[in-house]
């Protein structure tokens, strides 16, 4: 669970990143350790790009990215197992035709043996209030449903981390909270990009990008202020 | 044949081992192309109905697996009519509905991923000639997973396109329903990376 110093910790260190031609992010150093991390910031000011280099899914092109002490460049399976990420479009992480074997996808590329599976997938459809969707097709699904499906696709492989970018976006506000209540029950460090600002009051830190920087970083009683003059 | 989609349920058919039924699919498919006799045509179209009985799926399931192919039907019967006999046309739109719903009752009744567990064992001999098999087996329920998806997206193709005043045509369609599809599949291996 945690690095070797003990704790559970994210870091960047003079991270750069290009993508094609653009430098989309620079002069990028966090330390990421709280447990409820918010990240906002305009269309096109990184978020995304951020989210994706904390578990390899980008690296960077300049600098470091460490999650818990392996390095998203050398130890990419390391730090995938370590960081679960959910998409804001739950169609696109879904990869079984039906609830309970798209659960059981991560749980296959570990090699468990067939019946703890099974076991696992039961319980999460019961912890994500999801019991009796085993056989429900997931194309039949609402978008909340699916959402919260991709959810506990992501959280049975038992992350250390979860990142989250923009996941509420297509959902109705009943949805939304629904999502959100099942994100602050989990025990793990979450780091959530999102546009509604009203999600990360109670979180412990929020990070604000502008223009591929970081402009604020700070509790959110002080950083989304401080986003909201920008914006407005 | 893929859209029907597993249908949970507790019949024999659904039992049954998925190798068996991939297997058995396959040999009667054979036979039907092999034999060229009217009333044995006829014979394997009613199995397949009959099966269906047996997995418990009443005329709507049935009809949810004919309606996609049923413009493919009047086309060939028209096409034989044309080019051969009556008796042929007829022959050939027997034992393609036979078909179509053999495999379909296949997948109504076989989870994807034992359909696909079973295609993987009867793969894994080609695994000493350098074929991936584990890949091969997630291309598949990929496949089965997202060919409804690729309806849905040109349903709103269509859709967008009306409502700007345009009469969709194939050769509007195609371009963004390839761009989305191509857009779907970069967040598919994005997810599939981070859950691995
Ligand atoms: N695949 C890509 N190739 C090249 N440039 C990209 C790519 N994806 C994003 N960008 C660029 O990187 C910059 C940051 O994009 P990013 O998606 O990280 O922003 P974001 O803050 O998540 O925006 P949004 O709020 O709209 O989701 C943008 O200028 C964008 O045009
Ligand atoms: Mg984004």
């Amino acid at each position: 669970m945690a690095g070797p110093d003990g704790r559970a910790v994210i870091s960047c260190t003079g991270v750069r990143l290009d993508r094609g031609e653009r430098t989309v992010l620079s002069d990028l150093d966090l330390t990421l350790s709280e447990r409820r991390i918010g990240v906002i910031g305009a269309n096109g000011s990184g978020k995304s790009s951020f989210a994706r280099l904390l578990n390899g899914l980008l690296l960077p092109s300049r600098g470091n990215v460490t999650v818990d002490g392996l390095d998203t460049r050398k130890d990419a399976k390391g730090v995938r197992r370590k960081v679960g990420f959910l998409f804001q479009n739950p169609d696109n992480q879904i990869v079984y035709p039906t609830v309970g074997e798209d659960l059981a996808f991560g749980l296959k590329g570990r090699k468990l043996p067939k019946a703890e599976i099974a076991a696992r997938v039961e319980a999460t459809l019961q912890r994500f209030s999801l019991d009796g969707f085993g056989d429900r097709l997931v194309h039949e699904l609402s978008g909340g449903e699916r959402q919260m499906v991709a959810l506990a696709g992501v959280m049975i492989l038992d992350p250390d981390w979860l990142v989250l970018d923009e996941p509420t976006t297509l959902l109705d506000r009943r949805n939304t909270r629904r999502i959100m209540a099942a994100i602050e029950a989990l025990d793990q460090n979450v780091i959530l990009v999102t546009h509604d600002l009203r999600l990360l009051e109670s979180f412990d830190r929020v990070v604000v990008f502008e223009a591929g920087r970081v402009i604020a970083d700070a509790a959110p009683a002080e950083a989304i202020p401080a986003y909201l003059r920008l914006v407005e | 044949m893929i859209t029907g989609l597993y249908r949970a349920g507790n019949s024999r058919l659904h039992r049954a081992g998925a190798g068996r039924k991939l297997l058995a699919l396959i040999l009667g498919g054979t036979l039907l192309l092999a034999i060229s006799s009217l009333p044995l045509a006829a014979l394997g179209l009613l199995i397949a109905l009959a099966l269906y009985g047996l997995a418990g799926f009443g005329p709507r399931v049935l009809w949810t697996q004919l309606r996609p192919i049923v413009f493919v039907l009047a086309v060939l019967f028209l096409a034989q009519l044309w080019l051969a006999t009556p008796a042929e046309a007829v022959l050939v739109v027997l034992r393609f509905a036979a078909l179509v719903l053999a495999a379909g009752l296949v997948t109504l009744t076989t989870r994807t991923s034992d359909l696909v567990a079973a295609i993987e064992r009867g793969l894994s001999p080609l695994s000493r000639f350098g074929l991936d098999v584990a890949k091969v087996s997630l291309a598949i329920s990929l496949a089965i997973r997202f060919i409804p998806a690729i309806g849905q997206i040109a349903g709103e193709v269509r859709e967008a396109q009306l409502a700007r005043g345009r009469r969709p045509s194939p050769l509007t369609l195609v371009v963004p329903v390839i761009v989305r599809l191509l857009k779907m599949a970069d967040e598919i291996t994005d997810a599939i990376d981070a859950r691995s």
